[in-house]
């Protein structure tokens, strides 16, 4: 039975492995050609799993960035992980220890929380452990991939690939905000806002991890007035 | 960098983010129904990408022209949904071939 449900995490985590490795495979390129050594940018992948949270955090390492702020701008990113980790906490089977909840706790992600909010039965401890393992791999492979691949091109794919991981921003942030006036309003605030930082010296105070801090903090606060969402409700 | 800081770093980075993942999960049962904390962290992801994005893609591949003709394809394939995947290749698609001209 325990098997079984190991068994069926995997499965339903291969497509998130799937969907990881392109995108962690231009993360390892992107930051091994910024001057990060390969092995760093595996152990973050290893040990961080998240997207935006550990491309933030390796572009202020990349900038020199102090331990405050890199764990500041951590907090920032990853917090949404707070209420996605208490939704799921609300539909884990009652007998998984305290011991398995703390282990699975370090799985989650945007991707394997949807999936697992999907579910219909209470989730297991072995399902999670299978659905949480999938996607690792992808992830930290990829990183490995990208990472050892890069050493061996020209600058002039070099120079172009630098461009991937705002890519990849950009391809998370601007589909939403054709579909929704709140996430487009978002958006083109906090653009304003990091190019007033970022040209005029009066904002210079603020370094660049700071001034996204600040950007994201004052810009979420002010849409989050204007559009309060739909409360959701916890899926029984 | 040097491995003292790099270790530093990403054991603040595993560090915290583990944290944040394992602090409601050991400890809260209730979920936080504040509609204004709901909607905030809704937001959180568009407004802290979009400003670690912008302006900072302009200076990202050595010259600002490949770097504007990067944008405007990402921005155009992304607003036909086009992924992740396809959105950071053909942005780094233009990039090489603007920079290819010379330009």
């Amino acid at each position: 039975m325990e098997s079984e449900n190991f068994r069926q995490g995997l499965k339903h985590g291969l497509p998130i492995c799937l969907g990881y490795f392109p995108v962690s495979f231009a993360y390892g390129m992107s930051v091994v050609l910024s001057g990060m050594p390969a092995w760093a940018a595996v152990l973050i992948s290893l040990t961080n799993l998240t997207s935006a949270g550990q491309f933030a955090g390796s572009s202020l390492m990349l900038a020199g960035g102090g331990y405050l702020e890199i764990a500041l701008t951590t907090v920032i990113i990853n917090i949404r992980y707070f209420l996605m980790s208490l939704a799921l906490s609300q539909k884990v089977d009652e007998k998984m220890t305290g011991v398995q909840r703390l282990l699975v706790s370090f799985g989650i992600t945007d991707e394997i929380f949807a999936v697992s909010m999907q579910n219909e039965r209470k989730l297991t401890a072995s399902y999670l452990a299978g659905l949480i393992l999938t996607p690792m791999i992808g992830w930290t492979g990829g990183t490995l991939a990208g990472g050892i691949l890069t050493s061996f091109l020209p600058t002039i794919v070099t120079n172009a690939l630098s461009i991937a991981l705002y890519g990849m921003f950009i391809a998370v942030i601007i589909p939403p905000s054709r579909k929704k006036k709140s996430v487009l309003f978002t958006v083109l605030f906090a653009v304003l806002l990091s190019c007033c930082f970022h040209y005029f010296p009066v904002f210079s105070v603020l370094s660049g991890g700071w001034g996204i801090i600040v950007i994201t903090l004052v810009v979420s606060a002010v849409a989050a007035v204007l559009f309060p969402i739909e409360v959701e409700e916890v899926h029984e | 960098m040097s491995n003292r800081y790099i270790l530093t770093s990403i054991l603040v980075m595993a560090v915290v983010t583990y944290l944040i993942r394992v602090l409601p999960m050991a400890i809260f049962r209730k979920k936080i129904q504040n509609r204004f904390i709901q909607s905030f962290l809704s937001y959180v992801p568009y407004s802290v990408l979009a400003a670690m994005t912008f302006p900072a893609i302009f200076s990202a591949t050595g010259t600002t022209l490949s770097a504007c003709a990067g944008t405007v394809a990402a921005v155009g394939l992304a607003y036909f949904d086009q992924g992740l995947l396809k959105v950071a290749v053909g942005a780094s698609a233009v990039v090489f071939l603007v920079q290819l001209l010379g330009l």
